[in-house]
């Protein structure tokens, strides 16, 4: 089990750029099912992958694949030709909103979002939109939803991660990566990782994980990777303390960070005093999440909190 | 993106919002010449002169060359001695305050220099409020608030009487509603005249943030006027920096002066580099992870001279101008190199780093961990550089090492 991607997961492509394609290449090379791509301009043609298999992947498969991909000019036509269910967006910031819109509006379930850089405003419509609409958004400025062998929507390095039973949530990709990289190294293992993404206006939070991860009956801990701004993580924290019956452990980046200074991510800001991470450590902590030191030390963390419980 | 007081009330101004009269001045002569026409034009013959710095705090702020000097100061000569006596306290004022350096709570002990004055005409103020819009992350969604408290930081307000702030939440399709606006305006106590034009300064105002992708607007002190007029007394606005591809003409008010100039350097490669005051100069993919770089590093003795986040898309010329960037710091006693690929490919940072290191040396000690897409091919490229670099296997091990090769 795992949650929002697995075998199953019929992915289509929004945004076939350089990195769109060459992250799309990899997802095929990791055995990800990719059913079709959207470009307006391009429709009726085909996309062709081929290369070497990622054999940290889907197991049992040749040495080498080759994947033709039809290319539709929407996502109702893609998913009306290909019953695809999720969706992963790398259109270009200034028409990003509206590629997500476009999927809301199609009603494919998931639609995961990477890129980076949307403007705020967009964002906020973007949610106003959604509201009382099927979709989940994951992201936008993310690395994706992997579910170790069977499904890889996004950016991450593949071989890092491994099947295993602790479901994986972060607002940062790299230290997402770390992350699992510790679980993989530990033998813990990954159920499924999901990058939440660091923007201030996102679509799945924190809790929604927590809740989906909690209700997984493969998923036996959760390790949560949250960072300076906004009040996600004190929420998690209180769910945390009157729902959760898991083991989680955290890890908070910017406990070092100065004041007013955005640190690289849009949301990551401590404003008007609000947003440190000892008030998100404190809370946390509070609730019983065994919370990492330094990022090296979020594999230890998981560990102990398995312990605990 | 900040900008500064005048050009935020030159924008206020264009989407019909009450600001009062002024004049931007850069030099002594130009602040003299300011005075007449906004006596005349406004028939008030208080004058108010501004330093304009990118910090708040700058009426209770003192120069440095003049500690009795606030950062604001109301002219009152005019009052009895005419406009050239206001005209002489004008040249008096600006011949100090240009060219010194502003300390505000705002600006650090070091303070900003005052390269430019507004010269404003002087406000009748009746009573004194305050405004502002900002994004609520748990709604996803702008907020404005206000409070009778006008000239207060509101943290202090929100702190000790919170039931003084009033709030309304903006929809993004339809905008502030009439009688959000309204609401707003009554409980701010304002009635008759004062209402109808404090309504129009509502809708304006919710308006102009959301056309122009402002990410915060804060009006503090929002006047009255003894003349039943709401008019912004101050006015503070930043921009999202995503969205200034369609705000063409907001993106030419930046002010790079007001910015550390290897910030704007590194802005230039689309690198995400903030200075900091440690010896260990960082380079990382990801905000997050260089953020827990700078952590790890405190976290086991040393300090970071900064942030650096190379982003996902960064190419090999990027990598390089970054590296050139940590290196030209003198402060710079050890250089750890950390990366995790996930977009970003390792051997894309590895010919990078080497590429840098070819062009202008390394005279501090190197430290790298890499892992993540590309990593076998990153790795090979330092390997065979010849560079005298210490490989790390992984974050905590990273810090450890460039902590004690740099003491």
């Amino acid at each position: 089990m795992s949650v929002l991607v697995n075998k199953d997961t019929k992915l289509i492509i929004q945004g076939l750029g350089r990195f769109g394609h060459f992250h799309a290449d990899k997802s095929i090379a990791y055995g990800t099912n990719i059913v079709a791509a959207v470009h307006p301009s391009k429709a009726g043609q085909i996309a062709t992958f081929e290369g070497e298999t990622d054999h940290s992947g889907v197991a049992n498969r040749a040495d080498r694949y080759k994947e033709e991909v039809p290319i539709f000019a929407t996502v109702r036509d893609a998913i009306k030709a290909t019953a695809a269910n999720a969706t992963v967006i790398f259109v270009p910031p200034p028409f990003a909103a509206d590629a997500i819109m476009e999927a809301v509006e199609a009603e494919i379930p998931l639609i995961i979002t990477i890129t980076e850089g949307i403007p705020i405003m967009d964002m906020v419509k973007v949610k106003s939109y959604m509201e009382g609409k099927q979709s989940r958004l994951v992201g936008p400025n993310c690395p994706g939803v992997i579910t170790p062998h069977e499904c890889r929507i996004g950016i991450m390095p593949g071989y890092i991660h491994q099947a295993g039973k602790i479901g994986v949530v972060s607002r940062s990709g790299t230290l997402t990566y770390e992350a699992v990289f510790q679980l993989t190294n530990n033998g813990l293992g990954q159920t499924t990782a999901i990058g939440i993404g660091g923007d201030p206006v996102n679509g799945t939070n924190f809790i929604d994980c927590l809740k989906m991860f909690n209700e997984d009956p493969e998923t036996k801990g959760v390790i949560m990777i949250g960072e300076i701004g906004g009040t996600a993580e004190e929420e998690a924290a209180d769910w945390i303390k009157a729902n959760m019956t898991k083991p989680v452990a955290a890890f908070i980046a910017g406990t070092t960070a100065p004041k007013g200074k955005r640190m690289g991510h849009a949301g990551a800001i401590i404003s008007g005093g609000k947003g440190t991470a000892a008030d998100k450590i404190a809370a946390l902590e509070s609730a019983g999440v065994v919370v990492a030191q330094t990022p090296s030390d979020m594999g230890d963390a998981m560990l102990e909190a398995m312990k605990k419980a | 993106m900040k900008i500064h007081e005048y050009q935020a009330k030159e924008l206020l101004k264009e989407h019909g919002i009450s600001v009062p009269l002024g004049k931007l001045a850069s030099s002594v002569e130009e602040a003299v010449a300011a005075v007449r026409p906004l006596i005349e034009a406004s028939g008030n013959k208080v004058v108010v002169v501004k330093s304009q710095i990118h910090a708040g705090g700058r009426g209770k702020g003192r120069f440095k060359e003049y500690p009795n000097l606030g950062g604001v100061n109301v002219v009152l000569d005019g009052l009895k001695g005419g406009i050239e006596a206001a005209e002489a306290k004008v040249k008096e004022l600006a011949q100090q305050m240009l060219g010194s350096t502003l300390v505000t709570i705002q600006t650090g002990p070091d303070g900003k220099q005052v390269n430019k004055l507004y010269i404003e005409q002087g406000v009748d103020i009746d009573r004194e409020l305050y405004l502002s819009i900002v994004l609520d992350r748990g709604q996803s969604r702008n907020i404005i608030m206000a409070s009778t408290e006008g000239g207060t930081e509101i943290e202090i307000v929100a702190e000790e009487t919170p039931e003084k702030i009033l709030w309304e939440t903006i929809d993004p399709a339809i905008g502030l509603a009439n009688f959000q606006a309204s609401r707003l305006a009554l409980g701010l106590g304002l009635t008759g005249d004062a209402k109808k034009s404090g309504v129009n300064f509502l809708l304006a105002l919710a308006k102009a943030a959301q056309d122009l992708d402002a990410d915060l607007v804060e009006i503090n002190p929002l006047v009255v006027t003894k003349q039943g007029k709401v008019m912004a007394l101050d006015g503070k606005m930043s921009f999202d920096d995503n969205s200034l591809f369609r705000h063409k003409d907001i993106a030419t008010m930046r002010d790079l002066s007001e910015e550390d100039p290897a910030e704007v350097k590194a802005d230039e490669y689309g690198l995400n580099f903030i200075k900091l005051d440690g010896t260990i100069g960082c380079l990382v993919n990801g905000a997050g992870l260089a953020m827990a770089t700078m952590d790890t590093i405190k976290h086991v003795g040393g300090e970071p001279a900064n942030f650096l986040d190379v982003g996902g898309g960064a190419t090999t010329e990027n990598v390089t101008a970054a590296f050139k960037i940590i290196t030209e710091d003198p402060s710079v006693r050890g250089i750890f190199v950390n990366i995790f690929g996930g977009i970003m490919q390792c051997d894309v940072i590895a010919t990078g780093v080497v590429e840098a290191v070819k062009e202008v040396g390394l005279k501090v000690p190197l430290v790298v961990r890499l892992e993540g897409t590309n990593v076998k091919a990153g790795r090979k490229i330092i390997d065979e550089s010849g560079l005298k670099v210490v490989s790390a296997i992984d974050m905590k091990d990273g810090a450890q090492k460039i902590v004690e090769l740099a003491k």
